[in-house]
């Protein structure tokens, strides 16, 4: 009983973590499946099909491509833009500062359905053909306040102390950014570009908005297999995307944690 | 001339009419100052007397809002930070957590683009006894070590001055004393002048040769350790640096080359050299605690005595501290060393006596 | 806006003096693109709002405030569905969310990097793939719906009218186990951020005060991790409530949500003006709650 009281807490996380990881576990499963019909929402029998042809659902990979591109790009343009941003605000005093922050924040706070309408809206009155730049313009936009948010962050909590020590041993304020304050604040910038990533990759209801009718990215590809059928390689791609990101990072934490022991 | 003393002789640092105001406030309010090359000199006061702010100044981390800074025969003042051969040791240390010690070391060594600047930067880790830990991060040292870290980063580059802010503020008592004695040799063995800002009165006599009592933007008194202690003159720096029993006294006539005060009823004998010239009104006698005796009320030796009744008792090893209160109501303040002097008990009627060459005169506050 | 006044502080004068076009430079890249492509596209969508007209003959803006009427007679169920939906998930993440952060702060050891990352990975395998997953899941031949059944759960889930039909899936309660299966996330690192960052000396020191278990928790821990609170349950409610997938890929017709209406408005009954009301109650209504909410909670400096 007294075991039970103290684990309580421990019990009830793993728990938790099992229903956060239930469905990807559920996923990799089925991505051995042989579905007997079109939707792949019922064990029939194993079979390394799909694995040994993962794009052979058609369109499947292209939409992955372009989803991966439309990333890339976006993820990149709202890391530099939303660093510079943050460094103002993290750094800088001045009148209209708050008002700015606020403008960064309400992003966050707009329904993803609020912002991709809003943007078609815009579009439509412009004339503007929808595609991959509606998309890149809606990704960057809606990745951005996420990117800010991050870097500020990371600029806010960094000891001005240290650039002073930095102008103190004779760097130049250039030097001293590039020696001391970047190196500080890149952590803050990758996790803000991994997130943008994510984020972008992932999304469907702002996309869903701003595509137009022969743009088709990975979530939409899925969205539609949803109502026609779904294709075992979704499972694959989605068991890959998993491994691949817990392996990148369980990599990354074994070369730290070597080089640690190694000091 | 050798070449340390032609650095040395260009560590002269001259303060003139230096001010920084932020918005209304008035930080530093026209400071005058010498520093001598190759001196350990401290500016004491209390935090918001503007001490850091000058260290800054000094530093080039903050402009002066009127006023010039002079290094040796340049004036310094217009300068940036990165231009200025002065080193500071942060407060917080500032060791940059991405390098190792030896890299930290190294900065400035490689800013100034000094050949081989390792073995330089090694020496200096070596004089702080941390050449061990060069390849170690910041973060793995405890902070007397971080601390001997920052000393070595800032002395490396040989500036002319050094620059120390409050820098063992973090440490325990215990490593604050070892500190200050490792702080001492190093100077002495570097010969930098060193500009020490600290709020701790201890500290700074510890260890500087000149201390600038700081108060409210200004200087209040300038001088030796032991001069400030046995002669201060005004009643902040009286009570800044130890503790002062402050009796108000007016001038009385003269007896015996003594001048005689009169306080509370009472006649002292004060030496006339120690009352400031010109003045005559506010002036207040001043006892240190450990110049006062309790003595027997038959005992003549001691012409300055006043009575009253112990009202605390302290016993702390090496002394005994007595809170006497007089007929007047004010709490006289005694340290009697445990030498076998009298001692007295709570309660009792003693009498208290003291030589007038161990008393002081400062004027009004 | 003007940059002109940079205010007091240390860092002051190592700035000041590359003058004060340094942050309007900064931010000019950000700032553009926040006012092109969300101040403007808010204010047409406003426009859009009010006018009439139809996709043939194109739209004018004539002031037609009756769009907000017909939005609101017509759809008050499905904001109110919405609000209530993402209300309870809230709850649900932060109920199920305390205990995990807890957990990975201050009981995993050398396990917590690693926890963090199962926390994340998920998020790098599509959401509706996931989501897809949980029809597997609760389908009503597999094991999740058999235990619910032997255990008396689905017979208390239908009394209170979360389910219907003896099963599980297409009914309010996959809907809303879905939501928080989503959100979940944004709940737990917030969270986790907040628990680890507070000194477990202070819930000893509780004890020594003579609080009891729950007066441990109830003054102590609870204020200290409410930064995380805040932020998570902001995280979780404002996606929650404009979301339509889960209700789309779990639910039925009585589960829809707001989001799906503003979609079908927009992208297939190509009613804009009515559509764009939609969106527009529904962004100021989030705004109005969260800014009551972060009133409310006392937190003012959330970004």
């Amino acid at each position: 009983m007294a075991w039970l009281r103290r684990n309580v807490v421990v019990i009830l996380g793993l728990l938790v973590l099992g229903y956060i990881l239930l469905p990807n576990i559920v996923v990799m499963v089925f991505s051995f499946n042989k579905p007997t019909g079109r939707y792949n929402y019922e064990w029939n029998h194993f079979s390394l099909d799909a694995w040994l042809d993962p794009c052979g659902s058609p369109g499947m990979c292209e939409a992955l491509g372009l989803s991966i591109w439309v990333a890339v790009v976006a993820s990149l343009v709202s890391t530099v833009i939303g660093t510079m941003a943050a460094f103002a605000l993290g750094r800088y005093r001045f009148r209209g500062r708050a008002s700015t922050n606020l403008l960064v924040f309400l992003p966050m706070a707009t329904p993803e359905v609020v912002m991709g309408s809003s943007l078609l809206t815009l579009f439509v009155a412009m004339g503007m053909q929808s595609g991959q730049t509606t998309i890149l313009i809606a990704h960057i936009l809606f990745t951005l306040s996420f990117v800010v948010t991050t870097v500020k962050a990371r600029v806010a909590s960094l000891d001005p102390a240290l650039e002073q020590a930095a102008a103190d041993l004779y760097a130049t304020p250039s030097q001293a950014f590039w020696k001391v304050t970047f190196p500080l604040v890149a952590p803050g910038i990758g996790a803000g570009a991994l997130l943008a990533f994510a984020l972008s990759f992932d999304d469907y209801i702002v996309t869903n908005f701003n595509a137009g009718a022969t743009t088709v990215t990975f979530p939409m590809y899925v969205w539609g297999a949803a109502q026609r059928g779904t294709p075992v390689q979704i499972n694959v791609i989605g068991t890959v995307m998993f491994l691949g990101a817990v392996g990148i990072v369980g990599i990354a934490q074994a070369i730290g944690a070597r080089k640690r022991k190694a000091d | 001339m050798s070449e340390t003393a032609t650095r040395k002789a260009s560590g002269e640092l001259r303060l003139v009419e230096l001010v920084r105001t932020y918005d209304e406030f008035v930080a530093v309010d026209g400071i005058d100052l010498d520093v001598p090359a190759g001196s350990f000199f401290a500016l004491l006061g209390p935090s918001g007397c503007g001490k850091t702010t000058t260290l800054r100044m000094v530093a080039g981390l903050e402009t002066p809002t009127a006023g010039r800074i002079f290094l040796g025969p340049n004036d310094i003042t217009n300068t940036r930070a990165h231009q200025r051969r002065v080193n500071t040791v942060f407060q917080s240390y500032a060791l940059f957590p991405h390098l190792n010690i030896i890299d930290n070391v190294g900065f400035g060594l490689r800013q100034l683009k000094v050949d081989n600047w390792k073995p330089k930067a090694m020496a200096a880790l070596e004089l702080v006894k941390l050449a061990d830990r060069a390849k170690q991060k910041p973060r793995q040292l405890s902070g007397g070590m971080q601390q001997r870290v920052a000393l070595a980063r800032a002395i490396v580059n040989e500036p002319e001055v050094l620059l120390l802010d409050e820098p063992l503020g973090a440490l325990d008592l215990q490593l604050r004393r070892e500190m200050q004695i490792e702080l001492k040799r190093i100077q002495s063995e570097v010969g930098i002048t060193f500009i020490h800002v600290t709020h701790d009165q201890e500290e700074a006599m510890t260890m500087a040769d000149t201390i600038a009592v700081m108060r409210a933007g200004r200087i209040e008194q300038l001088g030796a350790p032991s001069d400030l202690y046995d002669r201060p003159a005004t009643p902040f720096v009286a009570n800044f640096l130890g503790q002062s029993n402050l009796l108000p006294f007016a001038i009385d006539g003269q007896t015996g080359g003594l001048v005689k005060a009169l306080s509370h009823g009472h006649t002292f004998l004060v030496r006339p050299d120690q009352l400031p010239s010109g003045v005559l009104e506010g002036l207040q006698l001043g006892i240190r605690p450990e110049k006062l005796r309790l003595v027997s009320s038959s005992d003549r030796t001691l012409t300055n005595r006043m009575d009253g009744v112990v009202s605390d008792v302290s016993f702390t090893g090496v002394a005994t501290t007595y809170l006497v209160r007089m007929p007047w109501d004010q709490e006289i303040t005694v340290t009697q060393p445990n030498d076998g002097s009298n001692r007295a008990r709570l309660g009792e009627q003693v009498t208290l006596g003291w030589d007038p060459h161990h008393s002081f005169v400062v004027g009004a506050s | 806006m003007a940059f002109a006044v940079p205010s007091r502080g240390a860092r002051r004068t190592a700035k000041a003096r590359r003058g004060f076009a340094t942050p309007l430079i900064l931010l000019a890249p950000a700032l553009l693109w926040l006012i092109v492509f969300f101040i403007v596209p808010t204010i047409s969508l406003a426009s859009q709002s009010l006018q009439t007209g139809d996709i043939d003959n194109g739209y004018v803006l004539t002031w037609h405030f009756q769009n907000y009427a017909d939005a609101l007679s017509r759809y008050w169920s499905q904001f109110a569905r919405s609000f209530g939906y993402a209300a309870i998930a809230t709850i649900g993440t932060l109920i199920l969310g305390y205990p995990l952060a807890w957990f990975i702060a201050h009981r995993s050891g050398r396990f917590k990097t690693m926890l963090l990352v199962l926390v994340v990975a998920p998020f790098f395998t599509n959401f509706l793939i996931r989501t897809l997953a949980w029809l597997i899941i609760l389908t009503d031949s597999g094991p999740v719906t058999a235990f619910f059944r032997a255990t008396g759960l689905t017979n208390l889930l239908q009394a209170v009218g979360l389910t219907d039909n003896n099963s599980l899936l297409f009914s309010h309660f996959a809907v809303i186990s879905g939501l928080i299966y989503n959100f979940l996330p944004f709940m737990v690192l917030p969270l986790y951020s907040s628990i680890e960052r507070l000194d477990l000396r202070l819930v000893d020191a509780a004890g020594d005060l003579y609080a009891n278990g729950w007066n441990k928790f109830w003054k102590v821990i609870w204020p200290l991790s409410l930064p995380g609170v805040v932020s998570g349950t902001l995280l979780t409610f404002i996606p929650a409530s404009g979301d339509y997938i889960n209700s789309k890929l779990l639910g039925n017709t009585q589960t829809v949500m707001i989001g799906q209406v503003i979609d079908s408005q927009f992208l297939r009954v190509l009613n804009y003006p009515l559509a764009a009301a939609l969106s527009f109650i529904l962004m100021i209504s989030i705004i109005v709650l969260v800014g009551a909410y972060v009133r409310a909670a006392g937190t003012e400096e959330l970004v």
